[in-house]
């Protein structure tokens, strides 16, 4: 309900962070001050020791939580009574290792105890969550959703389409996270963008990797509900000696021109 | 019960391709295409003539007079360190540079470890005329310099990796990032039978030619095409499935693996896998894994950059589950002197990977008519330096 509420609202500014970055008990703060800020959706990434998918930015803000003593049983402490604090839509997104060692049905009932909506755990095949996980995603009513890139072939994007439930997260680019560029699609993407536009998908669409400023975010929005920055925000935050501050100007800086 | 991949991947329950979304159109369309492309007969053509002309197959299986002597048993040396290159992996790089042209690729990454895989990837990418770039963990370049040189002459572009243990895993991880960031035309080389479906089954294959041929060696020499056991190091374990694989099934040939225990296994210090490790998912592969109990990779250890990894490949976690393995956790120490004793006694320096595998020779006991054969799966020209300074630490000790 939540998740749908925030799309029936439209131009979804989602943000992701890793938990327990800059500091292990930043988590909350961070997550209220995005609220406050205006943040539509956030994921919370659960640092994994060797996240293949991620660029440098990631990479780094991963393995300090983990210096910092994060874990997925961290995490559930310091979500525990976000609701109804928080009212936006929560996602927790990392590798599956972690996941499947906390054990999948333990990690879902947890995550829903604390109010998460969904999960997105990029190297959990499509065949496996079918299998496997769907139903004890559908009896934990969590959200899983999947991600589609610009070589992902029409009959595979809907698949992921109607496998997933909140919202499909379509990659701009075969990339790793944090990639940034002057230009913000290019023609190509921007083909790949209204391929997938044109399936009249069941879910809405959120395009991430390489979103970065305001600019991107205003593109992005022509093809799709929403769109996802992670690493430009976990630049800003890097060095912070005042979250809500530094994050309300982020925040503000990205959505400034779209709300006028 | 078969130990062979089955259609989905998976060898038991370990296998499949956990793969993030961006890796899966290469993934895919390698394990639609690469049986298909193996069986042409103009890809076998190819593959033999290069093993045969260029690597300088079929490899020797020597009768080890003096070892066999002093462990009393029927020991033969299957001689993987005569390849060019100097190692095993060569059986792999070939192979999959032809797929990779039969696929359309023209640049080629791969990780590294010892540098021996590297080295065998730059020399096919000079001789096929493609670019190359060898991902290696800083460690290991600098204890494995005289590879990096070698790369270099080749051709490769030697990048250093620094992240995490900087060694193999992480050399992985980096060459992972790349293939995600250049999807098109780009093929990466996997080193080992590790790494999502279809790697390890395509690597298990390209790598079998070594039991193959000890088939048919041995019928010649001893009048049977089965040895009793079959001893192999395992880092990924691609010269262990090479040498099992025509055996899998004939549950009268004994398999066992050395693998690294580094100081020890209970020293926080090791590689030992089967030993350390847990059902877990590494590089697109679920397998044992050595990791915390909240999921977290562990940073190996190990004296041979080859074997310095935490996972397996799945092939070999299902032998280990199934029990139809054996596996022993060799130490730094008891390879170093095995490695020593090979060079004294036959006149052969190993790698410090194979030197391993020799140590198991003093952890079993076998009858003096059993045929043993071990993979010898490379040489140790590589590891000199390390080899002198242990000699000179040992005298030093005095
Ligand atoms: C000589 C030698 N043997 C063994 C290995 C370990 O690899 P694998 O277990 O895949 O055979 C290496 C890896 O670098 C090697 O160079």
């Amino acid at each position: 309900m939540r998740i749908q509420k925030t799309f029936e609202k439209g131009n979804v500014l989602t943000i992701y962070f890793t938990a327990g970055y800059p500091k292990l008990e930043d988590t909350m703060p961070i997550l209220i001050a995005l609220q406050e800020a205006g943040t539509d959706i956030v994921e919370i990434g659960m640092p994994f020791s060797d996240p293949i998918a991620d660029g440098e930015t990631i990479q780094e803000s991963s393995k300090i939580a983990l210096e910092n003593g994060m874990h997925i049983e961290k995490l559930f402490t310091q979500l525990k009574n976000m609701r109804p604090q928080i009212h936006i839509p929560v996602f927790l997104m990392g590798y599956l290792n972690p996941v499947m060692q906390f054990g999948i049905e333990n990690f879902l009932a947890q995550a829903q105890a604390c109010g998460v909506d969904g999960l997105i755990l990029p190297d959990l095949p499509l065949d496996i969550y079918e299998q496997d996980f769907r139903e004890l995603f559908e009896k934990y009513n969590m959200a899983n959703v999947f991600l589609i890139s610009p070589l992902t072939s029409e009959q595979r994007i809907k698949k992921a389409d109607s496998l997933s439930s909140g919202f499909l997260y379509v990659l701009s680019d075969s990339a790793t996270t944090g990639k940034t560029s002057d230009q913000s699609f290019s023609k190509k993407q921007v083909e790949y963008f209204e391929r997938v536009r044109a399936l009249n998908l069941k879910n809405p669409l959120q395009i991430g990797f390489g979103i970065s400023q305001r600019k991107d975010f205003e593109a992005a929005l022509q093809y799709a509900e929403g769109a996802i920055i992670g690493s430009a925000f976990i630049r800003h935050i890097a060095k912070s000696q005042n979250l809500s501050v530094d994050i309300q100007t982020f925040v503000q800086k990205i959505k400034q021109t779209v709300l006028s | 019960m078969t130990y062979q991949v089955n259609e989905k991947g998976f060898y038991g329950k370990f296998g499949g391709a956990y793969i993030p979304e961006m890796l899966y159109p290469n993934i895919e369309s390698l394990r639609n295409q690469y049986l298909e492309i193996i069986a042409k007969p103009e890809f076998q053509r190819d593959f033999n003539a290069l093993l045969s002309d260029y690597v300088g197959r079929p490899t020797p299986l020597y009768f080890s007079k003096n070892m066999s002597a002093q462990y009393n048993c029927k020991l033969y040396l299957k001689r993987e360190d005569l390849n060019h290159t100097g190692a095993h992996k060569i059986n792999n790089t070939i192979g999959q540079i032809l797929l990779a042209r039969y696929l359309g690729k023209e640049k080629i990454i791969a990780e590294t470890g010892a540098g021996q895989h590297g080295v065998a990837t730059a020399t096919v990418c000079a001789l096929m005329n493609m670019d190359c770039i060898v991902y290696m963990g800083k460690v290991d370049t600098e204890r494995q310099q005289a590879n990096v040189a070698r790369m270099r002459m080749l051709g490769a572009k030697v990048v250093a990796v620094t992240s995490g243990s900087q060694t193999l895993k992480d050399a992985t991880n980096e060459a992972m990032r790349h293939w995600i960031n250049h999807p098109e035309d780009t093929h990466y080389i996997i080193g080992s039978v590790v790494g999502p479906h279809p790697y390890p089954d395509m690597v298990a294959r390209f790598q079998s030619v070594i039991s193959k041929e000890i088939k048919s060696q041995l019928l010649k020499k001893e009048g049977r095409e089965n040895p009793d056991a079959v001893i192999a190091c395992v880092g990924g374990g691609s010269n262990a499935a090479g040498g099992f694989y025509h055996f899998l099934e004939n549950q009268s040939v004994r398999l066992i693996a050395a693998e690294a225990a580094g100081l020890g296994v209970s020293t926080g210090k090791s590689a030992a896998t089967t030993a350390l490790g847990k059902d877990g998912i590494l590089h697109g592969s679920r397998t044992l894994l050595m990791q915390t109990d909240d999921g977290q990779v562990i940073e190996p250890y190990s004296i041979s950059a080859g074997l310095d990894y935490p996972g397996i490949g799945a092939m070999h976690a299902h032998l280990f589950d199934s029990r139809r393995a054996d596996f022993y956790a060799i130490t730094d120490e008891e390879a170093m002197e095995s490695g020593l004793a090979l060079s004294a006694t036959e006149g052969i320096i190993p790698a410090i990977e194979t030197a391993h595998a020799l140590s198991v020779l003093d952890k079993v006991n076998f009858k003096p008519q059993d045929i043993v054969v071990i993979i010898l799966s490379g040489r140790g020209d590589k590891d000199l330096e390390t080899y002198s300074q242990y000699l000179n630490d040992k005298e030093a000790k005095r």
